[in-house]
């Protein structure tokens, strides 16, 4: 019997990906928390996860059919990719330079998905493990 | 690997922040620097912060992301436009015995308002410090990373 990478490590591959696109915006509302205009962006984690899982498993989800050259594609739209819909964030409170990155919020949310990666890394980590002592037949 | 982007967002930032770290700075040192002309005299210099859009494009002509979501970021970090010169009043104090001062026996003073810089400092160097926190937590998530499999 072959081993399946795929089979053995399961989702946790792909929730380490979404957990560093995640940490990536995170880090660049962090960045423009100064900046005017700038509105705050995040993922919804559970919707890109769903498409990846959805995309292995359908092969593929309803895509939006573009009948004319000028159409936009719709992201995610190509049953390759999850739907990565970078949304916005509800702004707490208004402020003047019209920015609605509140820090203390972001920092938290890095903090928890710096936490939730480490124990997707655990994870990942444990299927290798196992995967070794597959091999080594100990 | 979109990790490293992180460690360019965050660098992006603090470098950002130290521009304006060092134009409160500057400003703060003018505070009290008189001139005999409205021509001469310094202005509070504040620096004009802008999202580096980068992706955007790619995103909209639909190009070709190779990786999951590739094209995801829609900005990259932080950049500076510029630095404009405040254009607030003047201040003009009457002072004739001045060396500064003009033939009608008044001095200019810079357009700096010290408490807003020195809420300005803080303000950029807590961001200063955010940006280094995120910077070590992608450094810990990498250095984890290359451990996978031990």
């Amino acid at each position: 019997m072959a081993i399946s990478f795929e089979n053995a490590l399961g989702i946790h591959q792909k929730a380490l990906e979404v957990r560093v696109q995640r940490a990536e915006v995170l880090a660049n509302n962090l960045v423009n928390a100064d900046t005017p205009g700038f509105k705050a962006r995040d993922i919804d984690f559970k919707a890109v996860l769903g498409g990846v899982q959805s995309g292995q498993q359908a092969g593929g989800q309803l895509a939006m059919s573009t009948t004319n050259g000028k159409h936009l594609p719709h992201s995610g739209s190509d049953g390759t990719a999850g739907s990565s819909e970078l949304l916005y964030r509800v702004p707490s409170q208004p402020s003047l330079d019209g920015n609605t990155v509140d820090t203390q919020q972001e920092v938290a949310e890095f903090t928890k998905n710096t936490m939730q990666y480490q124990s997707s890394f655990h994870f990942l980590n444990g299927a290798f493990k196992s995967l070794n002592n597959a091999i080594r037949g100990e | 690997m979109s990790l490293t982007n992180i460690f360019d967002i965050a660098g992006s930032g603090m470098s950002a922040q130290s521009i304006r770290l060092n134009t409160t700075a500057s400003n703060i040192a003018n505070a009290d620097s008189a001139s005999s002309s409205t021509d001469e005299v310094y202005r509070a210099r504040k620096p004009i912060f802008s999202t580096i859009q980068q992706d955007v494009m790619s995103q909209a002509l639909g190009g070709q992301s190779s990786q999951m979501a590739g094209g995801l970021s829609a900005s990259q970090g932080v950049q500076i436009d510029g630095i404009i010169e405040s254009d607030a009043p003047l201040d003009m104090r009457f002072q004739p015995d001045h060396p500064m001062a003009n033939e009608s026996g008044y001095v200019m003073y810079p357009n700096v308002n010290v408490v807003e810089e020195m809420a300005d400092m803080l303000s950029a160097s807590r961001s200063f410090q955010t940006n280094v926190s995120v910077m070590d937590s992608a450094k810990t998530m990498m250095q984890r990373l290359l451990t996978l499999g031990q």
